[in-house]
């Protein structure tokens, strides 16, 4: 456990001040629904189906790994997550609210124009497997100018809450750095601090430390579990790193043939698991 | 034929030198609206909108396929009031547009996927997106490129005499005429232009070199 709460600490939401006692609250309590709720998703790619009615849910702070063999679609459902792909059918809830779509006054679903995704996508961070760091911008400007362009944040705010995500990753040497000066662990850690500087509930990691030497690993992995120790945020991770899904995540959803296949705590799913499939897949990767 | 008459080569140095100015202003401000109008016409090719895409590519397919010789002088026909030099920069600049924003076009698409998904994924707005991330990266893959165009723009100048634009060579005809020494005020015009142009060539491979291409 880390000793000391991480700057990024949020505290709890707070109950209305104007709340008496005994009250009904006045806001519905957040617990009625899951945060992230895939129903009945389907993705194709021309022919190819790679989701096929996915349906999965996450709970608000929940950290899930979502393990499964190459080609099983787990990056497409982060990436759909991010809105960075459309759903071929089905639908993505968020909060309560349709991700992706929006309700037309007759009450059904349509897909949402740009706009609206735009709006949709601030609570969802993600972290990609090569780093995606902007190389003309130096590491201060890659966290600033999202909270500052896209938040609205006040330059001086912005560059004071990057220089405590710098310590929290370790880089506050490498403020005036350009990413190619980094090593790709320390890429990383500036792309972890980039996408937590917009506050998102939710982060998305895709194997973000695959592309990193192997004694950078351990840095990235230690970073990330500490980030989902200390902080609200909920994390759907995918990752290889069969002891990072067993440290820091709750729920392990097993995904073959675009369906989850099986789902459950880190220790029943590597130690006893219930499907072949995922017996296969775990002596292969273990 | 006579020699090479130096006396009259030195009596036309100060008039070509005048036309020169002319050339000049012609290439700077002519590449500086066909690098201005070029990136312009290479974001809009992006347009999510057909109705912006397609005209867009059907202007420019036909200026590319037109000779900028035509074109000149299809404008100075089309706009006789406009001066002859507004004419041939603009002219110039939308012809050069039509090449640049075909090499922005490629500076662009070398810009990797994974910066617009980053942007995306941070929820950055378009004009943040090509102001911040795209244009930068894009434009440092370019700038030779456009360096060269700007040469060739250069070189191409001399077609404003078409339209009566006193540049160098306008002049350099203009006195060859006059004093029968066409020989002596052209061979010098060229000269004028190896000096001006073999520098910049210079300086634009060394710029390449250190963009690291
Ligand atoms: N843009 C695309 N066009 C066509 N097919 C795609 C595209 N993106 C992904 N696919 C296909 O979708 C399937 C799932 O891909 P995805 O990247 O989600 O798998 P993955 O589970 O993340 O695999 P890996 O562990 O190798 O990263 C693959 O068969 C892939 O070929
Ligand atoms: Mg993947």
């Amino acid at each position: 456990m880390a000793t000391e709460p991480l700057p990024l600490q949020k505290t709890a939401d707070v109950a209305p001040a104007d709340a008496a006692p005994g009250a009904a609250p006045a806001v519905a309590p957040e617990t009625g629904h899951p945060l992230v709720r895939f129903d009945d998703v389907v993705k194709r790619y021309g022919d190819h189906v790679v989701l096929d009615g996915l349906n999965f849910s996450v709970r608000r702070g929940e950290h899930i790994t979502l393990i499964g063999p190459s080609g099983s679609g787990k990056t497409t459902i982060l990436r759909l997550l991010m809105t960075l792909e459309k759903v071929s059918d089905g639908v993505i809830w968020v909060d309560g609210s349709p991700l992706s779509h929006v309700r037309t006054p007759a009450g059904v679903l349509k897909p949402a124009p740009e706009k609206h995704l735009r709006e949709a996508r601030k609570k969802i961070g993600m972290v990609f497997q090569q780093f995606n760091l902007f190389p003309n911008m130096k590491v201060l400007q890659n966290i600033t100018e999202a909270p500052v362009n896209v938040l609205g944040k006040d330059r001086e705010e912005a560059e004071a809450r990057a220089r405590e995500l710098l310590d929290l990753v370790g880089l506050s040497a490498k403020i005036d750095a350009h990413p190619s000066q980094l090593s790709g662990g320390q890429q990383q850690r500036v792309a972890i601090a980039r996408a937590l500087a917009m506050e998102p509930e939710i982060l998305l990691l895709d194997e973000v430390t695959s592309a990193l030497d192997p004694e950078l690993v351990a840095g990235v992995l230690e970073l990330l579990g500490d980030i989902a120790r200390n902080t609200d945020i909920t994390m759907l991770c995918v990752t290889h790193e069969m002891n990072f899904a067993r440290d820091v995540s709750e729920t392990v959803l097993m995904f073959d043939s675009g369906q989850v296949i099986e789902s459950g705590p880190p220790e029943k799913i590597f130690t006893d698991p219930e499907h072949e499939r995922t017996r296969e897949f775990l002596d292969a990767v273990l | 034929m006579n020699g090479f008459d130096w006396n009259a080569a030195g009596d036309a140095l100060p008039l070509l030198l005048e036309g020169f100015r002319v050339t000049l202003l012609a290439t700077v401000l002519g590449t500086l609206v066909a690098a201005v109008l070029g990136l312009a016409v290479a974001v809009a090719g992006r347009a999510p909108s057909r109705f912006v895409t397609v005209p867009v590519r059907a202007v420019t397919e036909f200026v590319r396929s037109t000779p900028l010789l035509v074109q000149l002088v299809g404008a100075a026909a089309l706009f006789t009031s406009v001066e002859p030099l507004t004419i041939g920069i603009v002219v110039l600049g939308i012809h050069y547009a039509a090449y640049t924003s075909e090499v922005y076009r490629a500076g662009i698409d070398s810009v990797p996927k994974g910066q617009w998904e980053a942007c995306r994924a941070l929820s950055l707005g378009p004009r943040r997106t090509w102001q911040a991330v795209i244009l930068p990266q894009a434009v440092r893959n370019v700038l030779p490129a456009l360096g060269n165009y700007a040469i060739s723009m250069f070189k191409e100048t001399p077609f404003l005499a078409v339209i009566t634009v006193q540049e160098m060579v306008f002049e350099a005809r203009k006195y060859g005429a006059d004093h029968f020494a066409y020989t002596e005020a052209f061979t010098l015009a060229g000269l004028v232009f190896l000096v001006a142009s073999y520098p910049t060539s210079l300086l634009m491979r060394k710029l390449e070199k250190r963009l690291g291409h």
